[in-house]
């Protein structure tokens, strides 16, 4: 097979690779947005904060420890026991069910009825906050994540050789793929289908949707505007906790996993705000579109690194064209 | 008691429409002048100047810059920190002596201009670009509108990366002001005097005040608050969307650009675009503007100087009293800012201005409780 | 039938003139809706025209061709004389063409004082540049501006309010603070979209007095939509009456009370 051809496929598979985990994120995103009409900026950090708190519960660290020890002048550490994967895990996620309660409690209540940029703001906020808080409680240092069954069989690492090798016997060119990459794209696609499904066929979903459609329409029938609002948060924060885990155990736990958030916004807007769906298509066109342009044209004639911008300018010429995203409801506006 | 109104009356439209209606505040106003400009040169050092002063007064006119853009037209902007590029990047080039090649030749360079015009180029190159970034708002509107800006920001901060020519082509990357003075007085460098650089920013801080107020008290302010307001009944009763919304987007880059070439020349004297003009940049501005109040030039500076003053605070709070470790001091600066944020939206949405109307109004009765 | 080039008195003294806009054959869709059905009318300079109808009938969606907000995708719209080629509604607006709206869209960020302003903006001209230096031009424009603005909020009895934020203000006022907004622009045509609505009898009688006098004073010429049978019998001098997009009736209020199509489609009892 032709090399160029070749090495645009494998771009391109990288790509929605990469789209795929966008996807995740903005799921995220569009689960707050639909059910409370808050842009969560904090959705990132909270990926960042999952993850920390998940290093940090298997590697039995003490939280706070680095603050204790300032005030107290005392040096601890760690706790001495480590905890496996899966518990520390369940752990986590009671931990991010926790922070959502909290965060729907002590600030979304207060502020009910704002205007968006005010609700966008208290995200931001959040997103310090929570980023401040999370560097108090486990140490701001990289740490590498490493997700293992009791087995001992943990996240694989490294590229794909079976696929480098059969793609070379079948094609004449071996493509390379890391195996986190699949791994992590066959959760995402578990994850989205799931959370699909739960927002179409359960009675939470259903009840989610209708808070999403109509505040006070939903309190008519008798949907509790609170619990759906921490249902919505928790299943954010879930959704963070595995984008965490697939990201952390990509390049490590640090301060650029909250950075994600940044990449699911061009996502949302080519796919719209309000749409599952748009936020996968979206995820997918982003993931490959800025793939393929840092090789063909990003690389060779620009020097490099448009992967910064080159999603926000897709996403914006698009808008240009379609105001409300691919899926999102046209704004009508009437006088 | 204290806030007399009693007896001050207006008699001609031209007394009830200036800024400061009542007597005490307009006298007020001209002590705090009077202090800024005649006391302070003589009082203060190196320290205040450079950690509070200087980016006091800097953001004070991003500040206004993009509360034009945000609090008094309604195009949320994310945009900010890579207008401010713009404005240094500018103002360098024009203190350096432009370069027009092309196609590999040298072709002329324009001779090294002074401090002060290039910070005004600073200002008029970012008007036009902000105009071109602006253009999308004609056709996206709020939250996806803020999303849109951030494409400004990370192209133009990828940039003044990746064009060498911006930065003359320098190893480093960095861009570093070059010594420069008006009339004697050096102006940026590393031996500049702390009043010189202060009454160079303070100009330049009153000066944009100024016209700010006076832009925003007459048509051009009825027609960007309309559109903030309700920009389809606007368009009916016949402000032209497209033209306010431009004019919104350059008067606004222009003062973020006059920010932008101050903060490099006169405060930092060398930056590290990545670093510095970033979308972190960004938020702040943003945060000043949101807490200081939407849609008032007051606010502008009272969330300038409550956004510039807190980490100060807070560090000479925790390193130097209580000897906490930096970074500790630095991870808390994160959470008292955020959960400040936080609070601030939930107990006064409409900020800093928004707390000192209220507490006037109490000043007005005091000490009577109504 | 009158000529419609003619001028004439009415019975009460006030001069009407020839037409001055003439809406042809009007058609306007939304996707499959047709809202308004090949509908042709006049107004003429100077006189009070009525557009009533059942609710849905399409007279918001008419005013909106008026206004330039909405495009018809067929007919004309003829203005003093000449066909009116596509334009945005602000141009519209700088023709002399103002308007209130059903559900009020005044500037809730603002004064009252600023929304009367707000009308002025279409004669306010003075450049960036001037203003920014307020002194001189920007100065004595705006202070030019502000008396014609004082002499509405006078002819109104808003006064007391005029520093009062909008959104304070309860729903009577609004609607009057809005038809100061429009009166600002001193236009030649006003566009009332349902004034009398949401009125209780005391409000009702104060708009009735001020659109009467608008006409008296300024000899504006007026075209209103409204249910209030009493209001359009007592008030207009030609009555337009649409029903599914489409017009069925066309004449003085007498002509139309009589015809029965309209009994029909809409009338039922007149309020006393």
């Amino acid at each position: 097979m032709n090399e160029q051809l070749a090495f645009t496929i494998e771009v391109f598979a990288n790509g929605l690779m990469a789209g795929v985990l966008y996807a995740l994120v903005a799921l995220g995103f569009v689960l707050i947005y639909k059910a409370s009409g808050i842009f969560n900026y904090a959705q990132g950090v909270m990926a960042l904060f999952a993850a920390m708190t998940l290093v940090g519960i298997q590697n039995g660290q003490v939280p706070f420890a680095h603050l204790i020890n300032a005030i107290f002048g005392t040096d601890v550490h760690k706790f001495g026991w480590s905890v496996h994967s899966f518990v520390a895990i369940v752990l986590t996620v009671f931990v991010m069910i926790a922070l959502a309660w909290a965060v729907q409690r002590f600030v979304f209540r207060h502020l009910v009825g704002q205007e968006p940029i005010i609700l966008f703001m208290a995200t931001i906020g959040l997103a310090y906050f929570l980023e401040g808080v999370a560097d108090l409680m486990w140490g701001s240092e990289l740490k590498a994540l490493n997700v293992c069954s009791s087995d001992g069989t943990c996240l694989p690492q490294g590229m794909n050789m079976w696929l480098e090798g059969t793609t070379y016997e079948a094609l004449g060119y071996g493509f390379f793929i890391d195996n986190l990459d699949i791994v992590a794209s066959i959760v995402a696609v578990i994850l989205v289908v799931g959370l699909v499904m739960f927002a179409q066929y359960t009675k939470q979903g259903r009840a989610m949707r209708a808070v999403a459609d109509d505040h006070q329409a939903a309190l008519s029938v008798g949907v509790s505007l609170n619990f759906i609002w921490i249902l919505v948060w928790s299943l954010a924060g879930f959704v963070a906790l595995v984008a965490g885990i697939m990201w952390g155990a990509k390049s490590g736990v640090q301060f650029s996993l909250s950075l994600i958030a940044l990449k699911a916004l061009p996502v949302l807007m080519l796919g719209g705000f309000t749409s599952i769906p748009g936020a996968i298509v979206g995820g997918l066109i982003i993931g490959v579109g800025e793939k393929l342009f840092e090789f063909l044209i990003g690389a060779p004639f620009l020097g490099g690194a448009t992967e910064n911008w080159f999603a926000y300018m897709l996403a914006l010429l698009f808008l240009v064209f379609r105001p409300q995203g691919l899926f999102g409801e046209k704004i009508i506006e009437r006088v | 008691m204290f806030y007399r109104e009693a007896g001050d009356f207006s008699s001609t439209y031209a007394e009830d429409q200036q800024t400061f209606p009542i007597k005490f505040d307009r006298y007020r106003y001209y002590l705090v002048l009077f202090i800024a400009i005649v006391v302070v040169p003589f009082v203060i050092n190196d320290y205040w100047v450079n950690s509070l002063l200087l980016p006091f007064l800097i953001y004070a006119i991003a500040a206004i810059g993009l509360n034009i853009l945000v609090g008094y037209c309604g195009q949320v902007s994310l945009g900010t920190g890579g207008f401010m590029a713009v404005g240094a990047y500018t103002c360098y080039k024009f203190m350096t002596g432009v370069d027009i090649w092309w196609g590999g030749e040298l072709l002329f360079r324009l001779p090294e201009f002074n401090i002060f015009f290039s910070v005004i180029m600073g200002g008029v190159m970012t008007a036009v670009v902000g105009v071109l970034f602006g253009l999308p708002s004609l056709r996206i509107k709020g939250f996806y509108l803020a999303v849109a800006t951030l494409a400004a920001q990370f192209f133009l901060v990828w940039m003044f990366n990746r064009i060498s020519w911006f930065y003359n082509y320098s190893a480093s990357g960095q861009i570093n002001a070059p010594e420069r003075d008006i009339m004697g007085v050096l102006l940026t460098g590393p031996s500049v005097q702390p009043w010189a650089a202060y009454l160079f920013c303070l100009f330049f801080t009153i000066t944009c005040a100024v016209i700010a107020r006076n832009m925003t008290r007459g048509a051009s302010g009825r027609k960007w608050m309309a559109i903030r307001d309700m920009d389809i009944a606007a368009e009916i009763i016949g402000v032209n969307p497209l033209k306010a919304k431009l004019t919104a987007f350059a008067v606004s880059s222009f003062f973020i650009g006059i920010s932008g070439a101050l903060f490099f020349s006169v405060y930092l004297g060398a930056v590290e675009v990545g670093e510095v003009f970033g979308i972190q940049k960004s938020f702040l501005v943003l945060f000043m503007i949101i807490i200081g109040g939407l849609g008032s030039i007051f606010g502008s500076f009272a969330g300038a100087a409550f956004l510039v003053l807190l980490p100060v605070a807070l560090k000479v709070v925790g390193v130097d009293w209580l000897g906490w470790p930096t970074d500790i001091v630095a991870h808390l600066q994160l959470v008292i800012v955020g959960g400040l944020i936080i609070i601030f939206l939930i107990a006064e949405p409409h900020g800093i201005a928004q707390l000192w109307r209220v507490a006037k109004e109490k000043l007005r009765l005091w000490p009577f409780p109504h | 039938m009158k000529d419609m080039a003619d001028s004439y008195v009415t019975a009460d003294g006030r001069t009407i003139g020839p037409v001055v806009m003439e809406m042809k054959n009007i058609t306007l869709r939304f996707g499959g809706v047709e809202a308004i059905k090949d509908i042709s009318f006049d107004i003429r300079e100077g006189e009070i025209r009525a557009i009533i109808g059942p609710n849905g009938a399409g007279k918001s969606s008419m005013l909106n061709v008026i206004s330039g907000f909405y495009v018809p995708q067929e007919g004309e719209v003829w203005y003093k004389g000449a066909r009116r080629p596509a334009m945005k509604p602000f141009e519209v607006a700088q023709q002399g063409i103002a308007r209130t709206f059903q559900n009020i869209a005044l500037f809730e960020g603002m004064s009252v004082l600023d929304n009367v302003m707000t009308g002025r903006l279409t004669h306010m001209k003075t450049g960036l540049f001037a203003q920014s230096l307020w002194k001189g031009k920007a100065e004595a424009e705006e202070i030019a501006n502000r008396e014609v603005a004082e002499k509405i909020i006078d002819f109104l009895e808003i006064q007391a309010i005029r520093k009062t934020p909008v959104a304070r203000l309860p729903y009577g006022l609004k609607k009057r603070v809005e038809l100061a907004r429009a009166l600002a622009a001193e236009p030649s045509i006003l566009l009332l979209d349902e004034p009398m609505a949401g009125m209780n009898v005391e409000e009702n009688a104060d708009m009735s007095r001020f659109i009467l006098d608008v006409n008296d004073e300024f000899g504006t010429t007026i075209a209103l939509i409204e249910h209030d049978m009493g209001v359009v019998m007592d008030l207009s001098d030609r009555v337009v009456v649409m029903d599914y997009g489409k017009k069925i009736g066309d004449g003085t209020p007498s002509e139309v009370r009589n015809n029965q199509a309209v009994i029909d489609a809409y009338l039922g009892v007149a309020h006393d």
